[in-house]
């Protein structure tokens, strides 16, 4: 393996207009945020106009969308309904990933005051802020988030692995009888391959 | 005389259909022919006709017999094409490399199809010098070759709650293992030179969905690398084209795809792949955040419900794949039925580093019902758990990570289905 004792002096500075334009990420702790505000109602009004056609006019979702408001609670239900307001932990991933990814299909076209106010209003249909509310830089981290306490760091190592690695694993007798207890073939929602099967049926033939 | 290709005719299909149906019994040159065997009897197109010259396929494709060796979609499962994902054909495939055109693919907002004349990689943040490089100024950095599986963090995700697709394509394909081709990640942010605070990265892609995940410092010095090249080619456009990040180990999500920049942090970021998307609910409602590494996992690929067993009873070849994120995969156990009597399976081929492993075991089928499951051993010594277990821990809503054992049932026809057992 090549070891670099020195640099290779490849690549160039790159200048602040040029880290400027891509560098537009945010933290919770509200590294990158820029200046600017909106409240809920100039929120409304571009969340309706941009984005209820797929997030539903509640933030219910159409289809397959992801669903945006509601599920309050439902964490530990047999059907969680996971949403900005039920289970996201920062308010600084929605301005940052509506800034960066929203709408789909037209990515970054959002002012920084325009992504402000749909942040608010996103706040507002999931019961977090009165419609009056304005976000701005200067209110942005006094904003708690409902489940920002429920996420942990991966402890699979204590949690898992220790009761995984096994010494010895069972080779005969492990058990006395086998049931099958489910059947994707009842379920019956795998795409139809049958022209797949009988073309590998046929080159096996 | 006239020669016809006999194999493409409607009735010789539905013969083998039948047959195939019926168990199997007649299989090619296993079966008698009174008459002798037509294919060695009578005379064939390609024994007489010329073939293709060199000039005919500049990039050549497989053979027309194998069209039906596709990545494949589960329409339902997304709500659009665009971010959503397809599979590797695993039933179809042997030894351990994927294919490049055969490579499962997962995209946020599409494939991006990006001039490499135009591409730029930043790094910028926590260091001496922000910096930004060509493919050229990248491609004179010290290479390194390795194999990598790259597994979604959901594969198997919707066999959580029981057996649901029919087949290892649907159940395990998002998954593909190539050789990259690329430079260390380390030497990139030495050039930049890192300074003592920074402790995680931030790479993120130049697509619309501008993919941002974070990693902590130890592991991007450790293995990372950002490449250009897989499989000896150029990464397909799909796969990232021109720049990736490989992320030996650990979750696809993090292999940010048409890689643009990577910032140097304090502290993680807490995006959307790594709030929203990305981590684990248990059942109690809390939820695992930075489940980075995959754990040991192996599935038998044939027989398998796409890959029935077609020849009747007698020698019968059982394979498979085994990778683990935490290192290699030293041993399979394989089982016929259900787990009452596990087997050693044999590995065949190279055994790499977080890479994936083939297995084969070969049996003498009785032509009775069979239950076939594999359970991999790391090289930690983690053994693969069977689902039940995992779901002792974590409940049925986690969505990511399931890497239980896997049952098919093969009845006595050969057919195989996905399903439990207890």
């Amino acid at each position: 393996t090549p070891v670099m004792a020195e640099k290779l002096g490849l690549g160039r500075p790159a200048s602040d207009d040029e880290i400027a334009a891509w560098d537009i990420d945010i933290r919770p702790d509200g590294q990158g945020l820029p200046e600017g505000s909106g409240s809920v109602m100039d929120g409304e009004d571009l969340y309706m106009d941009q984005c209820s056609v797929c997030h539903g006019v509640f933030g219910e979702a159409e289809g397959r969308w992801p669903v945006l408001a509601g599920g309050d609670g439902s964490l530990s239900d047999d059907r969680p309904v996971k949403t900005i307001g039920s289970y996201w932990p920062y308010l600084s991933t929605v301005w940052d990933y509506v800034h960066r990814a929203m709408p789909f299909g037209d990515a970054q076209s959002l002012s920084n005051d325009e992504v402000y106010a749909i942040t608010a209003y996103l706040m507002y249909l999931n019961y977090l802020v009165e419609d009056d509310f304005v976000l701005s830089k200067e209110n942005f981290l006094e904003v708690r988030m409902p489940n920002e306490e429920n996420f942990f760091m991966d402890d699979r190592a204590d949690a898992e692995l220790v009761a995984f690695a096994k010494s010895e694993v069972c080779m005969s007798d492990c058990k006395d009888n086998v049931e099958i207890t489910a059947r994707a073939a009842i379920v019956d929602v795998t795409p139809e391959d049958a022209d797949a099967r009988e073309a590998r049926a046929a080159r096996l033939g | 005389m006239t020669v016809s290709f006999k194999g493409k005719t409607p009735s010789r299909r539905a013969f083998l259909k039948g047959a195939a149906a019926a168990g199997g019994t007649l299989a090619g040159a296993g079966a008698a022919h009174a008459a002798g065997d037509p294919e060695i009897t009578e005379l064939q197109p390609w024994m007489q006709q010329l073939g293709d010259g060199v000039d005919v396929a500049p990039y050549g494709k497989p053979s027309e017999y194998e069209a039906h060796v596709q990545r494949r979609t589960v329409e339902w499962l997304t709500a659009d094409p665009v971010s959503s994902i397809n599979f590797t054909p695993l039933h179809e495939l042997d030894g351990i490399i994927t294919p490049n055109g055969l490579c499962f693919e997962r995209h946020h907002s599409g494939t991006a199809h990006i001039d490499p004349a135009k591409h730029r990689l930043m790094i910028n943040g926590l260091v001496d010098t922000p910096l930004v490089f060509n493919m050229a100024d990248l491609m004179r950095f010290p290479r390194e070759n390795h194999v990598y599986f790259l597994e979604c963090a959901a594969n198997s995700g919707m066999e959580w709650r029981g057996a649901q697709l029919n087949g290892c394509q649907f159940t395990h394909g998002m998954i593909h293992n190539v050789m990259y081709t690329g430079v260390k990640l380390k030497y990139l942010l030495e050039e930049a030179g890192v300074k003592t605070n920074g402790k995680w990265i931030m790479p993120e892609g130049a697509d619309a969905a501008a993919m941002t995940r974070s990693i902590p410092m130890e592991k991007a010095l450790d293995d990372c690398l950002v490449v250009w090249k897989m499989n000896g080619e150029a990464l397909r456009p799909e796969q990232g084209y021109p720049l990736r990040l490989v992320v030996p180990g650990w979750e696809g999500n993090m292999w940010v795809k048409w890689l643009r920049r990577i910032e140097v942090g304090d502290e993680p970021w807490h995006h959307r792949e790594e709030t929203s998307k990305y981590t684990d609910l248990l059942s109690d409602g809390t939820a695992r955040r930075f489940t980075w590494e995959m754990d040991a996992k192996s599935v038998i690929t044939s027989p398998s419900p796409q890959a029935p067993i077609l020849h009747g009873k007698g020698p019968t070849v059982l394979t498979g794949l085994a990778w683990s994120g935490r290192g290699t995969i030293p041993r399979v156990d394989v089982t016929i039925d259900g787990g009452k009597t596990w087997h050693e399976a044999r590995m065949s081929g190279p055994s790499l580093d977080k890479s994936m492993h083939r297995f084969y075991f070969e049996f003498d089928w009785d032509g009775g019902e069979l239950l076939l499951q594999s359970r991999a051993h790391d090289s930690t010594g983690y053994v693969q758990p069977t689902k039940d277990e995992l779901r002792e821990y974590r409940g049925t809503n986690s969505i990511y990570h399931n890497n239980g054992i896997q049952t098919w049932y093969v009845n006595k026809n050969g057919e195989a289905e996905n399903v439990e057992v207890s």
